[in-house]
């Protein structure tokens, strides 16, 4: 069953376009990527999708309900953790989960959330004292306190230690296997790979592709590259004659064989044919950071987070 | 309704934690008058004053001290922080709308005020021997409606201010502004009559409270045109409704 689905969302703020046209759906269960360049809609898609934005034209569909027109139904069922939202510095952990599950009809039982999420010793602490693993941690258990059906989670990982960072994915992962259907905004890649099932690469307000991480990475990869060097010379004709080769590069005894289909079969065939033995013979793995580029023009941010208080 | 009550709760716990707001809007009050208090001068009865003593004629400026504080200072700053750090957005996004937690907020800030009021009018007769209002009632509704407009007026601030940074000079700028009309720094008698008469008309007009507080305070500090209380009580009213209808057209979530 469809969980969400977005069709032709388009969205400016006075001349600046924020969303052009944005289109996917996310099926019920699964972990679904949104990730893209800053600057490319992220934000105001999953804004739009939890109702605090209006969409200039296209459509949102949540379980089956509009956001503008079935917003209380919509909150119920929906848990939202934004970027950039904080809580009052005093309140204490236990004191928000508490006034946050009594926002909603048939809330979670928010003491096992907060074991769930590690918090049960820091209930009595002031949300100024928690470390920022510790505040995301309780910005996705209050994302969750209303049993959603779907989550949005926006930057989940932002701010957090490599550790930090692993322990949250898992949770997520138990989460999702709690049944919530999970919305994932990112700009780590090693983050979309490790958790997604499907993922959209937007760019420009734009949907660039739509695919599982392994499919991404594969339709970036129709162009790959072989290298090798040889020991002995080589008729370069031999290359560039193979079907799906574009382009041969020699510098000195180093090989450089552009092309796609099944490049490297081919290639080896050839060498074997011409009878020389290469050497150091590699293909350039892909990896959606690849990906990344081939749909977006753009290297991804750095993966390096900061490092965690406390 | 339980998540208006629960967040009333929270508030409140939370007003409880900042200890400058409950020393300066609640306590500092009383503090003052107890300091003025102390002065033997302005413990003097004169026969200019008809037998009134300063501290007489100054307690309800004092009262003024505690609502003005917490309506300009310390309920724009509070909202300006929940919009400029995201807990307004964050609540929108639940079942139950950000309204509620400025509500909860406004009780909370409205019952301190009610607190700081009552302490200090109780110190004042226990301690200084001033009497408590002569006329309840009246003293009552130019409480409420008094406060209603101070809270309107700095609501047009919190309404649109980006940052609580802007929200507290704004309050402090209007702060000083009311505690001037309200005597703070010139007992209003020393005034120039236009500024007395002004003074009437600035919320939460200290002109009413002192009416209702003592009869013959109040007739000290009307001067000779003085308006009648009732007048006073519903420009207050026009006010607190006109500066509210405002705040609520100008309001931004985030």
């Amino acid at each position: 069953m469809t969980a969400l689905e977005v069709r032709h969302l388009h969205k400016r703020y006075g001349r600046h376009v924020a969303v052009d046209d944005v289109s996917f759906t996310v099926e019920e269960g699964e972990i679904f990527g949104i990730i893209g360049p800053n600057g490319a809609g992220k934000t105001t898609t999953v804004e739009s999708i939890a109702g605090l934005r209006t969409p200039d034209s296209g459509s949102i569909s949540v379980l089956g309900l509009d956001p503008r027109k079935n917003r209380a139904e919509v909150r119920e069922r929906l848990g939202v953790q934004l970027q950039e939202s904080s809580f009052q510095d005093a309140i204490k952990v236990a004191e928000a989960l508490e006034l946050y599950s009594s926002f909603y009809r048939n809330p979670a039982d928010w003491r096992e959330l907060m074991e769930l999420l590690g918090l049960t010793e820091k209930r009595d602490v002031q949300y100024r004292a928690l470390s920022g693993g510790q505040k995301q941690r309780l910005s996705i258990a209050l994302a969750l306190v209303g049993n959603p059906q779907i989550a949005i989670l926006d930057e989940l990982t932002t701010g957090l230690d490599p550790q930090a960072r692993r322990d949250t994915w898992r949770l997520i992962e138990r989460v999702r296997d709690t049944g919530v259907t999970i919305l994932l905004v990112t700009h780590f890649m090693d983050e979309a790979e490790r958790l997604c099932d499907r993922i959209a690469v937007i760019d420009s307000g734009r949907v660039a592709a739509v695919d599982s991480p392994a499919g991404l990475i594969a339709q970036a990869s129709e162009v790959q590259q072989v290298r090798f060097r040889v020991s002995r010379p080589l008729d370069r004709t031999a290359l560039t004659e193979l079907p799906g080769v574009t382009d041969v590069e020699v510098t000195e005894d180093q090989w450089r064989v552009t092309g796609g289909g099944q490049l490297l079969s081919s290639v080896a065939g050839a060498l074997a044919r011409a009878e020389v033995v290469a050497e150091e013979l590699r293909v350039d793995h892909r990896t959606l950071d690849d990906a990344f580029v081939a749909f977006t023009g753009r290297a991804p941010e750095t993966t390096e987070p900061l490092h965690e208080e406390g | 309704m339980r998540a208006l009550m629960n967040m009333i709760k929270v508030e409140a716990k939370l007003f409880l934690r900042d200890p400058a707001t409950v020393g300066f809007g609640v306590l500092f009050p009383t503090g003052l008058l107890l300091g003025l208090g102390a002065i033997p001068s302005l413990r003097e009865s004169s026969p200019e004053t008809g037998g009134l003593r300063s501290i007489d004629v100054w307690a309800p400026t004092a009262l003024v001290f505690g609502m003005v504080m917490i309506a300009v200072q310390h309920v724009p700053s509070v909202i300006a922080t929940y919009r400029e750090r995201g807990i307004l957005r964050r609540m929108s996004t639940t079942p139950v709308h950000p309204g509620n937690v400025l509500l909860a907020q406004m009780i909370v800030a409205f019952a301190s005020v009610l607190v700081s009021a009552a302490l200090m009018i109780f110190v004042a007769w226990a301690v200084l021997d001033i009497a408590p209002p002569e006329r309840p009632v009246a003293f009552a509704v130019a409480f409420l409606v008094g406060y209603a407009a101070v809270l309107g007026v700095s609501m047009i601030s919190a309404a649109v201010v980006p940052t609580s940074g802007a929200a507290t000079q704004i309050g402090t700028l209007l702060f000083v502004a009311l505690m001037f009309f309200g005597g703070a720094f010139l007992p209003r008698l020393l005034m120039p009559e236009v500024l007395q008469r002004v003074g009437e008309f600035v919320p939460p007009g200290l002109q009413a409270l002192t009416e209702a507080w003592s009869a013959e305070a109040g007739e000290l500090t009307a001067g000779a045109e003085g308006q009648p209380f009732w007048l006073q009580i519903a420009i207050m009213a026009g006010i607190a409704v006109t500066t509210s209808a405002i705040a609520a057209r100008l309001f931004r979530w985030e």
